[in-house]
């Protein structure tokens, strides 16, 4: 099977998408002729047209509030904002409209859209090209939040994100485009190449929305994660030692309950691990649902790492973003409570 | 220069307050008639003044004068006063009921029955409004059932939302008029987007946005006119100046010089301002604006100039921050009155048959409400199940709200 990058293969999905159905329409600023700034839209204006693809005016609300109308003309946008940043801006258009025309107009209009945005740090973006704003989708009524961790999964998720008939925030861990990333900043990064979920299949293929994957099975502990805090994860077990069963739970709403209850009542610990800031992150609702279902299995607190109260610093990259280390010391200490 | 001193901070106020005399003296009426009707093909650039006067077409002898008469026969002109008339009454009818505790909420269109009504006659079928809050003359004008409306301000078993709307946020997709927010200018921008999407379609539909003079402030109101000015997209869109916001007259949206119709150019949308309580002026106005949609030139933003008469909703009150009786010194008068007159001055009217209509309509609108009112009221009678606070919110009903539908016992 070919191995792609998650730019490639989210491409890909749009490119497969747009080939299938000729009400994808797709935009945002320099994602036409320039094919994005991170050439996720590479080749589509050249390949669908200008009307199929096509640059926007540096208007979030604008773009989000556009696709809106247009999805209730009847096509289907998936649009991209040029970083999780950079979303606030249209927040209303995505909190008040979009994740309500359904509901507020008893299904008369519905709101099938993507809205593609770049989240996360570990790049040395500093403030505004680092943030994880997913609880600020996960909060709201309305919305399917989807974060992918690997270009099978990109792919897959982001042609069911298209399909879906209500709006999908679908956020692309920026890190993770060219290659997984662990957090040990100071090796060498290997490309998709070399990891086996840089495996791609051609054509159309989807993977369902609300479904969590388990990318390490074990018994000691579960750990909650998402996007580049998967692979986190996955090297703090190795370090550690620690036979950690690793969920990666790929679309944060609707959320795999039944997979995490399950994980969790077998292994008795749990750490929840997410970039975003700790306090109202979506952790706390992970480890609120967990301590619901899973209390009398439970043998230690619901542990949670979590970039710190603080907006996303530049030097200070490395002591903010929540690397092995730190996720090593939680499942250590998760054991011996 | 010399040195200036001390910088003053600017707050513009309105003319007048409460207890002093109404001042219309600023507002500059053009003469009906006055203002020429370029052809739709017209060079924007060319057309610059039109944004800073005002499309008349009825005069003080109830006359329809000047190159944009003569749209309408009289049968569309009395259907036109008829569904003005509804609309009012309608609106009586439903202040009323709030006030009777029958809904919590209601808005009224007092005043500026014209530019809702005459506006969607000047649409096809298949074209789509985005309106806010104060346009239901669209839905009236088209038909869309009386009861059904009530049944959206009652919130009864009947209501097509299910309960889940405030009252007067209607929606109706079959008639052209997109589900109305609470929140102000959004749907400006997504008017836009669903006319690039007709155009992207290759389609022939053209859309309509709504907005107020207040929310003109709002950001998406820039949005929505940058996106349509750059992708030329086949939207009318409609600023509805009724000179006030709730409490603030239209100079804090605005400040003090220029028109809305003006904040256009700077975008190389043509601009017109019409007189909003002239029933003729609208139609004829949005026809224009429809037809060069249509013909794929472009944008036009129509500013209707009217006056806010009745209270901005039932829970407010006017006479804490203007003048009692405001309404009567403005220029442009009744939009019911002048369409009145002027079917009276051709002699297709008369003040017996409107008397006569007035008791008509009244009583189907009673009538209406008598029906809908059978469904139950917002405190009383048939309501929405409690099942259906969690349905539709998506396609498909996810796990956590199936539980916390069975938490709530439905």
């Amino acid at each position: 099977m070919p191995r792609k990058t998650m730019i490639e293969a989210i491409r890909d999905a749009l490119d497969v998408s747009m080939g299938r159905d000729e009400r994808v329409i797709v935009y945002g600023e320099d994602v036409g002729f320039f094919g994005g700034v991170f050439r996720a839209t590479q080749g589509l204006q050249a390949k669908y047209g200008r009307s199929r693809c096509f640059d926007a005016p540096i208007n979030e609300s604008g773009i989000v509030g556009s696709a809106i109308g247009m999805a209730a003309y009847g096509l289907k946008p998936c649009v991209e904002i040029q970083f999780a940043d950079y979303m606030y801006p249209a927040y209303d258009q995505l909190t008040q409209e979009a994740a309500r025309l359904r509901y507020r107009s008893n299904g008369d209009f519905t709101c099938p859209i993507v809205v593609r945005m770049p989240t996360g740090g570990g790049i040395f973006g500093g403030q505004t090209h680092s943030q994880s704003p997913e609880a600020l989708f996960t909060h709201v009524s309305g919305l399917k939040t989807v974060v992918p961790s690997n270009p099978h999964d990109a792919k897959g998720l982001l042609i069911a994100a298209i399909e879906d008939p209500d709006p999908v925030i679908f956020l692309e861990p920026k890190r993770l485009y060219n290659g997984p990333f662990d957090g040990h900043h100071d090796r060498p990064v290997t490309p998709w190449s070399k990891h086996e979920l840089g495996e791609v299949a051609d054509g159309h293929y989807s993977i369902p929305l609300g479904k969590a994957a388990i990318r390490r099975q074990g018994s000691a502990v579960t750990v909650l994660a998402y996007g580049t805090m998967v692979y986190v994860a996955q090297a703090a077990a190795e370090e550690t030692g620690i036979d950690a069963e690793i969920i990666d739970l790929r679309t944060l709403l609707p959320l795999d309950l039944d997979t995490i209850v399950a994980s969790v009542k077998k292994t008795g610990r749990c750490v929840v691990v997410h970039e975003a800031t700790l306090t109202s992150g979506f952790g706390a609702e992970l480890a609120a649902l967990v301590q619901e279902n899973c209390f009398y299995h439970l043998e230690a607190p619901v542990a949670r790492v979590a970039g710190w109260d603080t907006p996303y610093p530049h030097a200070q990259e490395w002591d903010y973003f929540p690397g092995p280390a730190r996720v090593g010391r939680a499942l250590v200490e998760t054991l011996e409570a | 220069m010399a040195d200036a001193g001390m910088l003053r901070f600017h707050v513009p106020e309105p003319e007048v307050r409460p207890g002093g005399t109404p001042d219309f003296s600023n507002v500059t009426i053009p003469k009906a008639g006055s203002v020429p009707r370029p052809e739709i093909d017209v060079d924007p650039r060319t057309i610059r003044d039109m944004a800073f006067s005002i499309i008349r077409v009825l005069n003080r002898a109830g006359e329809a004068v000047g190159p944009w008469a003569g749209l309408l026969n009289d049968e569309e002109l009395l259907e036109g006063l008829r569904h003005m008339m509804t609309l009012r009454t309608f609106d009586a009818r439903m202040q009323m009921a709030q006030r009777q505790g029958k809904t919590s909420f209601y808005m009224q269109h007092l005043g500026e029955e014209a530019v809702s009504s005459a506006f969607r006659k000047a649409l096809k079928p298949g074209d789509m409004n985005f309106p806010t809050y104060r346009q239901a003359g669209l839905l009236v004008a088209d038909g869309y059932p009386m009861v059904t409306m009530m049944n959206q301000i009652y919130s009864n078993e009947a209501d097509p939302l299910k309960g889940r709307q405030l009252p007067v946020m209607y929606s109706s997709k079959e008639h052209g008029f997109f589900s109305i927010s609470g929140n102000l200018a959004t749907q400006y921008i997504q008017a836009v987007g669903w006319a690039m999407a007709s155009a992207i379609s290759n389609d022939s539909r053209i859309a309509a946005a709504w907005i107020g003079d207040g929310s003109t402030a709002e950001s998406d109101f820039h949005s929505a006119l940058v996106f349509a000015s750059t992708y030329k997209a086949p939207v009318i869109l409609n600023v509805v100046n009724n000179q006030w916001a709730i409490s603030t007259f239209q100079g804090i949206a605005r400040g003090g010089s220029g028109t809305f119709a003006a904040r256009g150019l700077g975008f190389g949308i043509p601009a017109l301002r019409v007189d909003g309580n002239d029933y003729l002026a609208v139609h004829a106005v949005a026809k224009w604006a429809a037809e060069r949609a249509r013909a794929n030139l472009g944008p036009t933003l129509v500013e209707y100039v009217t006056y806010r008469a009745g209270a901005h909703s039932t829970s407010d009150d006017p006479s804490a921050y203007r003048p009692k009786a405001e309404s009567d010194a403005w220029p442009l008068g009744d939009p019911v009155i002048r369409l009145k007159n002027h079917l009276i001055h051709k002699g297709a009217w008369s003040e017996d048959r409107h008397t006569q209509a007035e008791a008509e309509i009244l009583e189907t609108v009673i009538a209406a409400q008598k029906e809908a009112e059978g469904h139950g009221t917002l405190h009383a009678g048939g309501k929405p199940s409690t099942r259906d606070m969690f349905e539709g919110l998506y396609e498909e009903m996810p796990p956590h709200l199936r539980r916390q539908r069975q938490q709530a016992g439905v």
